[in-house]
């Protein structure tokens, strides 16, 4: 027998929520704004030679035309967003055009950032509108969701139990273990992917997902609680203890 | 007793230390009772874990290089304007 999670974890099928594309087309740039509380920073004095680590400071000085700042904001995240263009995407073309195109509207816009969420999840946002035009474009028929092809029913399913070593991962090489990860997530929906991207492997909370996506905090949590299950699942076959069966149950 | 069920609906909850009270009790006593639900527990904590150990993503050096152009023929033409 198999585990399935409650009833209430579940979507009918074709679920789409708010997060369309339709949503982009009918307002391009309400995304850009972060409707909080100007902290009013343009007008402190930064002295150009402090090294700067703060993101608010980068942004600050990025505001008032410092190319450096920018650049280190784009050094810093170019890679997350590139492997979250790549995630949605799955197109090595179309990600690096979500990934430009997503720094050069930062950049035109960086006046309507407030300061009131993290710069990442502004920037994420961004990407993430760019990355669903680029589907929509090569599909183009009909609105595009990252939540369009979940829902089977089949995916809080736990197939597999078996206990794992302590540190399963050490049997491998550096290599070979991003091998297993990589090829583990890259076989989840695109949805599960980024939620469990932005929220366990970059380490956003739970409402800085749901605000970077555009998904409601419950949303965030049951996809969260897919992605991880899922992965459970694919990682058994590699990480359970030598001499150990897996096998399904309830 | 709370059923596999159940448990498995709050689990994301539980391994984040988002459950208090009455509720945290239940799971714990859960997983001491359900070895099944114990390991299901155990397995997807270390798959979080190791997913957080994972290096950072780097992007390809031509992508970068393409990218800092790209800005920066954007910069010039702010600057110019």
């Amino acid at each position: 027998m198999v585990l399935q999670a409650a009833g209430s974890l579940c979507f009918p099928a074709g679920f789409v929520n708010s997060f369309t594309l339709w949503a982009c087309v009918a307002a391009p740039f309400a995304l850009l704004w972060d409707n909080g509380v100007s902290r009013n920073m343009a007008t402190e004095s930064i002295p150009v030679e402090t090294p700067v680590d703060d993101e608010l400071e980068l942004v600050t000085r990025a505001k008032q035309g410092d190319m450096t700042s920018f650049s280190a904001l784009l050094r810093r995240y170019e890679g997350k967003i590139f492997r979250l263009a790549m995630n949605i995407t799955q197109n090595r073309e179309d990600a690096e055009d979500v990934l430009q195109e997503s720094f050069l509207k930062a950049y035109e816009h960086l006046d309507q950032f407030l300061g009131n969420s993290k710069f990442y999840t502004w920037i994420v946002r961004i990407a993430v509108n760019q990355a669903l035009m680029k589907l929509r474009k090569r599909r183009s028929d009909r609105a595009v969701s990252l939540d369009e092809q979940i829902d089977t029913g089949e995916d809080t399913v736990v197939r597999e139990i078996a206990a794992w070593d302590p540190d399963p991962e050490q049997r491998y090489s550096q290599e070979e273990l991003h091998e297993i990860l990589s090829t583990a997530i890259d076989e989840l929906a695109p949805i599960y992917r980024t939620v469990f991207t932005l929220r366990d492997v970059d380490g956003l909370s739970t409402e800085e997902t749901a605000e970077a996506l555009d998904l409601s905090v419950p949303a965030v949590k049951s996809r969260l609680l897919r992605a991880r299950l899922q992965l459970r699942d694919k990682l058994t076959r590699f990480f359970k203890r030598k001499g150990d069966d897996a096998f399904a149950y309830m | 007793m709370l059923t596999c069920k159940e448990f498995l609906a709050e689990l994301s909850d539980f391994l984040d230390e988002k459950t208090r009270g009455e509720l945290r009790t239940k799971l714990e006593r859960h997983l001491q009772e359900c070895p099944n639900c114990w390991v299901v527990c155990d397995t997807t904590k270390k798959t979080i874990k190791v997913y957080k150990g994972m290096q950072s993503c780097s992007i390809p050096d031509d992508v970068h290089s393409r990218l800092m152009a790209a800005v920066e023929r954007k910069m010039a033409a702010k600057v110019k304007n």
